[in-house]
């Protein structure tokens, strides 16, 4: 697990409260609004998520920066690729 | 029977002719799952968008910021559980109103069950919660408010705007329970700055078992109902979905028309206000006479038992209530009419109407005519009026 600090995100969005498989659908059209190259900050307190993300990110050939832990959620940052 | 004049519509309302008509394809035709791939269950889930894009037209939300339920009583339940649980870290302490609908005051005390704590706030004399004393009970474990914007069994319509912005200020979420109002009269969320807002299908003229909740944009609440992706994860099971469509036609009719309602029924409701208060003696309207709801006419009648007038009134094809629907059978005094200021015994002589869409001045006339003899013979039989007579 790669851990990130700090990283500026061009949008959020925030799944904390909501379960599998949002983690799964909800990036997916949020990342269609961004142009390449922007960054995507998901918000969630879904563990699930932290081996879910990556490999989803692998799969739709999107790059996945890396995590941050907050006060009451996980932060993930991907940035769009295509 | 001479005549029938439904005056509980409050508790219930027939659904709108073309409400049904819009609803009857989605039971045998269009019944796909909207959560399919395929093309019919993707005709569906366009058609659950446009409702939802209806519904939120209506209150002046955006789309997604409504959340499909299945009655009022969920959309309160939703907000007011789903609020605490969502963001308990903040704090354990909710503030309420004494006069709230059950599915309020209930969710609320189960929470006191769970060691957070509840401030059920006193109203005055006609039911209104005061915006400043709301702003003194706040403190910073405070979570939640939830004040209805009518009461529906006094029909005082409450200061929502002025209390959304204490709320604001303090960095508070503020609900307001919606279903006395919506479909009733024209309602704005950005108008009275809530952050989440209860309806129901009922009053709208939509069937009953539906309902929906707003929440403002990048509010978390927690699901109370957990599955699958439904309502973006906020409420899983599969729709409702001929429901839903009755809710979205009836939120568009009412967007064209509920203006024009309101002001209509105003005259039927003052007529019958005035006509009781001018007919029976010893008979005093609850709640705010001119600050409440348009089609709510509401009285305590003294000396009679109102579960016995509703059963004579309904004898006369006259079907009114003796308050919420939720409660009538409970036979225990109002708590919103304790709250309110009224004397136990006079409280049992409760009788609301609830005037419709079908409503006429001569189902107005109707009941001004029959009541007083109904009210007359009561108290005829009545120990409490004899003894004061004497």
């Amino acid at each position: 697990m790669k851990f990130v600090e700090k990283i500026k995100a061009d949008d959020k969005l925030d799944l904390v409260c909501r379960m599998c498989p949002l983690h799964l659908l909800e990036p997916g059209e949020k990342l269609a609004c961004l142009k390449e190259g922007q960054v995507l900050e998901i918000l969630t307190d879904y563990d699930g998520a932290l081996e879910d993300i990556p490999s989803w990110c692998e799969k739709c050939g999107q790059e996945f920066l890396g995590i941050e832990e907050d006060e009451d959620c996980y932060k993930l940052y991907i940035r769009k690729r295509k | 029977m001479e005549r029938e004049v439904y005056l509980d519509n409050a508790a219930a309302t027939p659904v709108r002719k073309e409400v049904l008509e819009a609803m009857l394809p989605y039971f045998d035709k269009y019944y796909a799952n909207p959560s399919t791939m395929y093309k019919p269950g993707l005709e569906v889930k366009k058609v659950l968008d446009e409702q939802r894009a209806k519904v939120a037209d209506l209150i002046g939300a955006s789309p997604e910021e409504i959340v499909f339920t299945s009655s009022g009583a969920e959309a309160n339940n939703l907000a007011v559980k789903g609020i605490p649980f969502a963001h308990r870290k903040k704090g354990n302490h909710i503030i309420i109103s004494a006069i709230e609908h059950h599915s309020v005051l209930n969710s609320a005390r189960f929470f006191e069950r769970l060691d957070y704590e509840v401030t059920f706030l006193q109203v005055d004399e006609f039911g209104f919660v005061n915006p400043r004393r709301v702003e003194e009970l706040i403190r910073q474990e405070t979570v939640l408010v939830s004040i209805m914007h009518a009461n529906n069994e006094i029909g005082t319509i409450q200061p929502i705007q002025e209390i959304a912005e204490v709320c604001k200020s303090k960095g508070v979420f503020f609900h307001t329970d919606a279903v006395a109002t919506v479909g009733n009269i024209p309602v704005d969320v950005n108008e009275l700055g809530v952050d989440l807002l209860s309806i129901s299908g009922i009053p709208l003229g939509a069937p009953k078992g539906t309902g929906a909740l707003y929440f403002r944009k990048g509010t978390r609440i927690m699901p109370l109902i957990h599955g699958g992706i439904q309502e973006s994860g906020r409420r899983a099971g599969t729709e409702n979905v001929p429901g839903i469509v009755g809710l979205g036609k009836a939120a568009e009719l009412a967007k064209q028309d509920v203006e024009e309602w309101s002001n209509k029924v105003k005259a039927l409701r003052d007529r019958l206000i005035y006509g009781v208060l001018e007919r029976i003696e010893r008979t005093r309207i609850t709640g705010h006479p001119e600050k409440r709801l348009p089609a709510h006419a509401s009285f305590c009648v003294e000396a009679i038992e109102g579960e016995a007038l509703i059963y004579m009134l309904s004898s006369q094809g006259i079907y009114a209530n003796t308050g919420s629907a939720c409660a009538s059978k409970a036979l225990k005094t109002s708590p919103v009419l304790v709250a309110i200021g009224v004397p136990p015994d006079i409280a049992q002589g409760s009788v609301v109407f609830t005037l419709g869409r079908s409503n006429s001045m001569e189902d107005v006339d109707y009941v001004l005519e029959k009541l007083p003899h109904v009210v007359e013979r009561l108290r005829a039989m009545s120990p409490l009026w004899k003894q004061e007579a004497a």
